[in-house]
């Protein structure tokens, strides 16, 4: 239970680390908040020869909002996105919501955005609520920069299209229309477990209709996924208890989820779908109105 | 500077490093492997082994300690990782010569808060945390708030009345 010897550097800025990263590619590893890393370095399931430890780089964490986006520093823990974001409405309350279920207090003072993302866990909530908010991920390397989209980002079980010698550096949420709503909501075992599965949604309607939406899950498929026709089904449409209940069936039917110890396949499609009826109610019906039936 | 000069020069030596922690306001200085975990580094280093280790993964809450203010897990970070930082553990909530016990202890000793104690220290940073900034926490709320520590001998029920009491009898 304790780590294989490795080499520790802890670069101060991005440059630095981006060479580092070159330098060492595939025998280095990212320490960020170490929630994830440090219990496999314990179990010795990860083995890095050099541990490149980020929480010394200068301007990786903080959240400020520019001409509408949210950004958010990869390196921001999910105790300072819970706090500054505690008054949020519309679409951005959603991650709010979603980094309240990430562990627990302690877990999350030193837990970062950036490494919940780029760790990729399948039952992660970050991943699904950035998926469903339609964010950026930037991601430096010492050639440049590019931006993804999470279904670019997200490849699947605790896998991301992060190369060796990338860094995420930056997550950005763009403004989401007035009128927009959110819901994110979840099923564990026990307080600050990890989702058996979780539902991001969300919505925005003009005039009674569903103009713009995003749906993510975790835990209901062997990496993050988003609920595509869920969205198109619902784009330009009132979202009616039947169509939402129709569309979330339909979804949860075609999930493949892995089988484990907590339960089978059958099991997570089922909270998959009944989540996914309740998130886009509570995301599409008026503040106050009384939570739909879900039998 | 040129940065493969500052990773070889500034860091000649990598798996070992000098680092100064305070903790229950003393500071220390010591050369500590950089695979040694911050609990390890407090219980074995510092000889303050009121800090338990349970799992070292994260999961039971038992090296819980206070870094900078705030609540961790002890086992989730190495030691180098805690330079220029400053601790508290359990030692650190009644000062060790005086009689008194910090009023959040002395709820836990009245109300049966402890069996074996290995959970107790963990548990007992975490309800001063959360009783710092709550007055008037609701069962659900301190429940909530322990959710992350572990006991094995008291059912959390002791653990909850004796949080409940603290929260009267601490003057905060
Ligand atoms: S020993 Fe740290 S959480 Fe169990
Ligand atoms: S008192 Fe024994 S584990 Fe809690």
């Amino acid at each position: 239970m304790k780590p294989a010897p490795f080499d520790y550097l802890t670069p101060t800025s991005v440059d630095e680390t981006l060479a580092v990263l070159r330098e060492h590619e595939d025998d280095a590893k990212v320490l960020a908040g170490g929630q994830s890393l440090v219990p496999m370095l314990n179990f010795r399931l990860a083995r890095p020869e050099v541990l490149v430890d980020i929480n010394r780089v200068a301007g990786l964490a903080g959240i400020g909002v520019e001409d509408g986006t949210l950004r958010i520093g990869a390196m921001t823990r999910h105790r300072a996105l819970e706090t500054h974001l505690s008054s949020a409405d519309g679409a951005w309350a959603l991650l709010h919501e979603a980094v309240g279920h990430v562990g627990h207090a302690h877990i999350r003072s030193r837990g970062t955005v950036g490494g919940s993302l780029a760790h990729a866990d399948p039952s992660a909530e970050l991943p699904a609520a950035v998926s469903a908010l339609g964010a950026t991920l930037v991601v430096q390397s010492a050639d440049g920069t590019r931006e993804v989209a999470p279904e670019d980002f997200f490849e699947g079980f605790f896998t991301t299209s992060l190369a060796a010698d990338e860094l995420l550096t930056e997550i950005r949420v763009p403004a989401w229309p007035a009128g927009t709503r959110s819901s994110f909501l979840e099923v564990c075992r026990r307080r600050g477990d990890f989702a058996q599965v979780a539902v991001a949604a969300v919505v925005t309607l003009t005039d009674g209709r569903v103009t713009q939406a995003g749906v993510g899950l975790a835990g209901a498929a062997p990496g993050t996924v988003q609920a595509r026709s869920v969205v198109d089904g619902l784009l330009g449409r009132e979202p009616d208890a039947g169509t939402i209940a129709e569309l979330a069936a339909n979804f949860a039917a075609d999930l493949d989820p892995p089988p484990d110890s907590h339960g089978p396949a059958e099991y997570r499609r089922h909270l998959a779908r009944h989540l996914l009826v309740r998130a886009l109610t509570k995301a599409t019906r008026p503040a106050g109105a009384t939570r739909a039936s879900v039998a | 500077m040129d940065v493969e000069e500052r990773t070889v020069a500034d860091q000649a030596d990598l798996r070992e490093r000098t680092i100064r922690v305070t903790v229950n306001g003393t500071t220390y200085e010591r050369t500590v492997s950089v695979r040694r975990s911050l609990v390890d580094f407090v219980r074995e280093d510092l000889e303050l082994t009121g800090s338990h280790v349970g799992c070292e993964h994260g999961v039971c809450g038992a090296c819980t300690v206070l870094m900078d203010g705030e609540p961790i897990r002890a086992c989730l970070m190495l030691a180098v990782q805690a330079d220029g930082a400053e601790l508290t553990t359990v030692e650190g909530l009644a000062p060790l010569s005086g009689e008194d016990l910090h009023p959040v202890q002395q709820a836990f000793w009245d109300h049966h808060g402890l069996q074996c104690g290995f959970c107790t220290s963990g548990i007992l940073l975490t309800a001063y945390d959360f009783l710092r900034d709550k007055h008037g926490a609701t069962e659900d709320e301190i429940r909530h708030a322990i959710s992350g520590n572990l006991c094995r001998c008291t059912g959390y029920q002791g653990i909850v009345r004796s949080i409940q009491a603290a929260d009267q009898t601490w003057e905060r």
